[in-house]
């Protein structure tokens, strides 16, 4: 065995042996999210009582670890019950009160609390849980088969209601092109077994053998997904989950971030160890270039033809960068990854440094994160104290080192150039390429960048190979992507899907559609770079193209659910706002055009815009657009512009007729007596803090419009729905 | 290496590696711009020369976009015409509307580029940015609403002159540019150079304005005022007339200056003899103790204050030569007034000058009388001179040359060459070499200390000894040739230093370019530099001792170069100016 090798053989040995001889005789593992919006919402005190509790029970085979963020956000915090051998449970909302009943029933009786768990997805008891993997391959078949499935169930005479199935993400199981798109995947619980079939005779013999003669049906039986074997028993019977891939997030909120050891368990640093030993950069590159990752920052440039670059530049001193200034709003994949999985970033950078032969690196994360700055530097430390980072690691001739640098808290400093400025000390503001920073980066070095979402997915393609990684995904666009899934959709929170997901099946399926009586209007895409897609397009799928080609782009991934009460006009008014009080000031279109734009836009919204307006909004839009110095200011007005091209009746409502039909639009919403149901009651009279309405008592009440400031206070207090908003 | 592209359907072969900008000039198409300047780098914010590639979905900025092999390029579509109309627009909306009322003289890039891109309505006006004037310095005007964010100012601070005086602060439409925490400049690093306004293509910076008070002086029959004009102004104020530059421009500048009422007019030629009097005397008194080497000449005001800012450690090499200006307005309180009989409180000196720094040089308090009157009592720059003529209603191309008043308006042409890099170096060199030999020299032209771009090294054999002469314009070529004297790399005599490219032909207070030529254009710095040399060449007297004015000047007034007259009258000390917060 190579030298690498037996050194991470001997580190895992000296690690993780204790650490499971110790936890060997653990029968039941809590795991509380602890990431820094858990916290927000209580996550801490829900620990302690969970100590306190075993404290005073005075069991020792009761661990209480801290996890990283699971991505449901709404339902935080969520606290995750592992009984050995037992499928495990997610429960939500946890309150100190709840805290004790989980533990009384659960724990201590083995009676999972059903009404508590995380969307109430695992009331019925089901014999087996399958997994069928996405049909994003097979767009145009029109085949749901989930539903094929439940069919032949019936068929071949077994109940449906013993199997829950899921329709899943993509498995990546397809060996080549030939095969995608024709023959389908398939994977079941308990048992832990993936089948493969391509017709429904296949399907058929695979119900009979498994669940009706209960038999493993070796003949269609495919190799197992190293990631997506795990999800069952990793995230318990939650549909929210079991339509995921998860790749970047796949140790999110399961291990516990502060611990290397616990990294180590999932496989962590065996990537850094067969690249070690290897000894080939090219071979990294290469495998990096094969997989098809591109870069997870927005806008997609092919990493293994980065790192190419750099790695062929001349010179002895070359870095590695972490563009962690996440500043979308909304967006928040990369504080959960770094939050949540802080290893596999740095052993992601490490396996990038050897590749261009760099040998220091540096996280660039916004400032407004402490929790993923504590953890990544105390991940780095651990490293470092393991050999893992700094001089000769893990025995090879090859050093590292990481450093972290807080951002300045401006959005610019996540474009390149004004990261690399930033991190010199300058003034974070984007500087002409080329050259570009593979050529001439930090300090003038060769320097790669890449977004913590590409430098997540590092460690796995080198672990489970490029071909892996490249059978998930559409042609272009491989492998997985996060989106933090916001707005009106009832499960809101970080989502990793497969490349080319329709966006239909994530608010629908992953996102369990919108919340009670709301039609779907629009979805936001790429954040404030980004377009809004219509409810028409829900069929597109998420990929660079698609998504281009309709207008929005991918961006980090922020994913904003809009429905029929929102008004797309101030929707497209925040979006400039940001971006107009983020611009860095450096060029004219976006320093100057930015500001036109929205003071164009608060015109509009408050009853002052000309039909004229929505001309000089496009005109300045393309004007921005085409003549911007960076990718900020280029892609400022798409929010607006793709609303412009897809509501436009929308803002002629709000010109023309001067209304907001969604009646958002504060100025432009009038408020008036319906003098057949006015009683005369004085109560809206009385309530008017500018006192506008006229009438005395049993007289049917006026408003005055002219003084009317729109509170809406009239409209809330009136019994008899005797006030009309228009 | 040589690449064909399509300008306009044109086809045009350039050399790889030259942008689109650069090949489009060789086809005789100026692509507009605002922001770039040849000699500063590329900063790419005003976007003005987008131009566009066919098979590229944005525009882009031809200044930083590299010309290459097939690209087919279009610069003047319909498309792109509103684009850069528009982006005029945007500039023109957050600037103040008070072009009528301007101190720019009518040469404002943004007004030529408004009429050129034909923006003769306001689309998107809206709210306009609102900063305070800052008018603390006692050389250039800071005014925030006028600046148009192109970076020039901030540039030519940092990369020619080294003094990183100016930066951005805030950001986006709040963006402003000023020093250090929006200091007041008075309190910044400022070194007074004025290349600031010089770049500047609105009036965001601007000189401090002395007109005021030199109508008013010209006005009071009391005062006798008197002129002195610095070398350099020659050689290019008729550019301010829209002459062709590098015409020399003594005569018909006397002329004006006493149509203005100028009581007598003289030259600041008679005082750069002067200074290579002295300047020549402490040379050979510390070659000859071999101390204090290299002597560092000190006419250069900007570069003065540089130097007591981040080089005091160095203050013992300076000469202590005041410069030629306050020499000639000491001489003017002093010698002069005594001939003529007038109170030295009743002259009132004015001096021409191509530069800023001046006008923080007359404050100093070492260039004071004994009474605590500034010895110079205003600085106009070659600007603020063009605008009162033109104001006053003189035609200076029609004007009649005229001559300096005596006894101090005659100079040799060593004096004349000051006004251009190394032209106190070889004005020195003449003096210094026959003072040592005692010989007439054969070649009196020093040609291998001209025309130096950054640093111009050389050695001279004087009396067999080799003396190390070293030229440095722009006071990051100063830092450069200061790093290495520190470093000990290499052993100096004599060492020229000034603080403004090509010497005070490229000074910061020279008239703004003339339409389609840039500030600091190489090729004008050189036909001013040519202007200087060719009255040098002119003249009879081409060596400051020689100058029989200067002679009888010792004779009956100083004494001898270096005796305790000289000394007292026309040296000065120098003290560190640290900047705030640094010791």
């Amino acid at each position: 065995m190579a030298q690498e090798s037996a050194r991470y053989t001997e580190l895992r040995a000296r690690l993780v042996e204790p650490y499971e001889a110790r936890h060997g005789k653990i029968q039941c593992v809590i795991k509380v999210g602890s990431a820094t919006c858990e916290l927000a919402a209580g996550a801490e005190s829900v620990k302690e009582e969970f100590l306190k509790l075993v404290r005073a029970s005075g069991r020792d085979d009761i661990e209480i670890k801290q996890t990283g963020c699971t991505g449901r956000c709404a339902k935080e915090p969520i606290v995750g019950v592992y009984v050995k051998g037992e499928k495990p449970y997610k429960y939500e909302q946890v309150t100190v009160d709840l805290v004790q009943q989980i533990f009384e029933h659960h724990i201590l009786r083995g009676e999972a609390l059903h009404p508590y768990i995380l969307d109430k997805t695992t009331q019925n008891r089901y014999s087996y849980v399958v997994t069928m993997c996405s049909t994003i391959c097979q767009p145009d078949s029109g085949i749901d088969w989930s539903d094929v499935f439940q069919d032949r169930l019936l068929v071949n005479n077994v109940d449906p209601a013993v199997i829950r199935v899921y329709q899943g993400g993509c498995m990546g199981l397809c060996v080549d092109q030939e095969e995608r798109g024709k023959s389908m995947s398939m994977l079941v619980f308990p048992q832990r077994v993936t089948y493969k079939f391509s017709s429904i005779e296949e399907l058929d013999a695979i119900i009979k053998c498994h669940f009706v003669d209960h038999q493993i049906c070796e003949m269609y039986i495919a190799e197992l997904d190293p990631l997506t074997n795990r999800f069952l028993s990793h995230y318990g019977d939650v549909a929210f989950f079991n339509r995921q891939t998860r790749i970047t997030l796949r140790n999110s909120g399961l291990i516990d971030p502060d611990s290397l050891v616990e990294y180590l368990r999932v496989d962590g640093y065996a990537s850094l160890a067969k690249t070690l030993e290897a000894k080939n950069r090219q071979d990294v590159i290469d495998t990096i270039a094969k997989s098809g990752l591109r870069g997870r920052g927005g806008a997609g440039y092919p990493t293994g033809k980065k790192w190419m670059a750099a790695h062929r530049e001349e010179g002895s001193q070359k870095y590695i960068v972490c563009n962690a200034d996440e500043g979308d709003p909304g967006a928040f994949m990369d504080r959960s990854a770094l939050e949540g999985d802080p290893f596999s970033i740095i052993e992601g950078m490490t396996i990038g440094a050897y590749a261009i032969g760099a040998n220091q690196g540096y996280l660039y994360i916004r400032a407004e994160y402490p929790l993923a700055i504590k953890r990544i530097e105390n991940a780095i430390q651990q490293a470092r104290a393991a050999g893992l980072l700094g001089a000769k690691i893990l025995g090879s001739s090859f050093s590292f080192d990481l450093d972290v640098r807080l951002g300045a808290g401006a959005f610019v400093c996540g474009e390149e150039t004004a990261l690399i400025r930033s991190i010199e000390g300058e003034r974070g503001q984007p500087v002409i390429r080329p050259p570009y920073p593979t050529q001439r980066g930090l300090w003038g070095k060769p320097t790669v960048i890449n977004n913590v979402e590409t430098w997540a997915n590092v460690a796995p393609i080198i672990l489970y190979g490029a071909d892996w990684f490249s059978r998930i995904g559409t042609a272009t666009s491989k492998g997985t992507k996060v989106f933090a899934l916001a707005g009106k959709v009832k499960n809101t929170g970080l989502i990793e899907v497969p490349m080319g997901t329709r966006l239909q099946n994530i608010i629908y399926e992953i996102g369990g559609g919108l919340k009670e009586g709301r039609v779907l209007k629009a979805v936001q895409t790429g954040g404030p770079s980004g377009g809004c897609i219509p409810v028409s397009r829900m069929d597109t799928v998420v990929d660079y193209e698609s998504l281009r080609d309709i207008g929005s782009i991918m961006g980090s991934g922020g994913m904003i659910v809009v429905d029929d009460q929102d008004c797309m006009v101030a929707n497209a008014k925040f979006f400039l706002e940001f971006t107009q009080d983020e611009s860095c000031g450096k060029c004219v279109p976006c320093r100057e055009g930015t500001l036109r734009m929205l003071e164009i836009l608060e015109r509009i919204v408050d009853g002052e815009g000309t039909s004229e307006d929505l001309n000089k909004l496009e005109r300045l839009g393309h004007l921005i657009k085409r003549t911007s110095l960076c990718g900020l200011g280029q892609s400022a007005p798409n929010p607006l512009l793709s609303s412009l091209e897809h509501f436009r009746e929308e803002f002629l409502a709000h010109v023309e007729e001067k209304q907001c039909p969604t009646q958002r639009c504060k100025k432009l919403v009038r408020y008036e007596v319906i003098a057949t149901a006015c009683t005369g009651c004085t109560l809206c009279a009385k309530k008017c803090p500018v006192s506008c309405i006229r009438g005395s008592l049993r007289q049917i009440h006026h408003i005055d419009p002219s003084r009317c400031i729109k509170c809406g206070e009239c409209y809330k207090v009136c019994r008899f729905k005797a006030i009309a908003k228009h | 290496m040589t690449i064909n592209i399509m300008i306009n359907d044109i086809e045009v072969t350039v050399p790889q590696g030259t942008t689109i900008m650069q090949a489009a000039e060789q086809i005789g198409v100026r692509i507009p711009r605002l922001c770039y300047l040849k000699d500063l780098s590329l900063a790419g914010a005003c976007r003005i020369c987008v131009v566009k590639v066919e098979g590229y979905s944005n525009f882009v900025a031809s200044c930083a976009t590299e010309a290459l092999d097939g690209m087919v390029v279009q610069t003047n579509s319909p498309e792109i015409r509103e684009a850069r109309r528009d982006l005029v627009e945007l500039i023109l909306d957050n600037h103040p509307k008070d072009c009528q009322i301007c101190e720019r003289d009518g040469r404002c890039e943004l007004q030529n580029l408004a009429y050129a891109m034909g923006v003769r309505e306001r689309l998107f006006a809206g709210k306009r940015k609102q900063h305070p004037i800052d008018d603390s310095s006692l050389s250039v005007i800071r005014n925030a609403e006028k600046c148009i964010l192109c970076q020039r100012c901030i540039r030519v601070c940092a990369e020619v002159q080294g003094v990183h005086n100016l930066a951005q602060m805030y950001r986006g439409v709040d963006t402003v540019v000023g020093p250090a925490h929006l200091n007041a400049m008075s309190e910044s690093v400022c070194i007074y150079c004025g290349q600031c306004a010089n770049v500047c293509p609105t009036a965001a910076f601007i000189e401090m304005n002395a007109t005021d008070a030199v109508w008013k002086a010209l006005a009071d029959p009391t005062k006798h005022v008197v002129a002195q004009i610095a070398p350099s102004i020659r050689a290019a104020i008729g550019e301010g007339f829209d002459l062709p530059a590098g015409t020399p421009e003594t005569g018909r500048t006397v002329t004006a200056l006493r149509r203005l009422g100028f009581d007598a007019v003289f030259d600041t030629n008679f005082g750069a003899d002067l200074t290579i009097m002295e300047e020549a005397h402490e040379f050979i008194k510390r070659l000859t103790a071999n101390e204090n080497l290299p002597l560092l000449t000190s006419c250069s005001s900007g570069w003065v204050v540089f130097l007591e800012r981040f080089y005091p450690e160095m203050i013992p090499f300076a000469s202590s030569c005041r410069s030629p200006m306050t020499m000639l307005s000491v001489l003017l309180k002093t010698y002069y007034a005594k001939q003529k009989g007038l109170n030295p409180d009743d002259i009132y000196v004015v001096a021409i000058m191509p530069c800023t720094a001046k006008k923080f040089e007359i404050q100093r308090p070492e260039h004071r009388s004994p009474n605590g009157l500034p010895y110079t009592d205003s600085v106009l720059t070659t600007r603020e001179l063009v605008w009162m003529i033109k104001a006053y209603g003189i035609d200076f191309s029609c004007l009649e040359p005229g001559d300096f008043d005596s006894p101090l308006g005659f100079s040799s042409g060593a004096g004349d060459i000051f006004g251009a890099t190394g032209g106190v170096l070889e004005a020195a060199l003449r003096t210094a070499s026959e003072s040592l030999t005692g010989q007439p020299l054969e070649q009196i032209e020093f040609t291998q200390v001209r025309n130096a771009k950054d640093v111009k090294e050389a050695t001279v054999m004087i009396a067999g000894q080799a003396i190390n002469v070293a030229v440095a314009n722009g006071l990051t070529n100063a830092k450069r040739i200061l790093d290495r004297v520190k470093a000990g790399d290499k052993h100096y005599h004599l060492i020229e230093l000034m603080a403004c490219p090509g010497g005070c032909i490229g000074g910061g207070g020279q008239p703004y370019p003339q339409h389609g030529r840039y500030v600091l254009d190489e090729d004008i710095l050189q036909l001013r530099a040519n202007a200087l040399y060719h009255i040098d060449q002119t003249k009879a007297v081409r060596k400051s001792h020689e100058n029989p004015w200067i002679k009888r000047l010792y004779d009956e007034f100083l004494g001898s170069p270096g005796s305790d007259c000289a000394h007292t009258l026309l040296h000065t000390k120098y003290s560190p100016r640290h900047p705030r917060g640094i010791r």
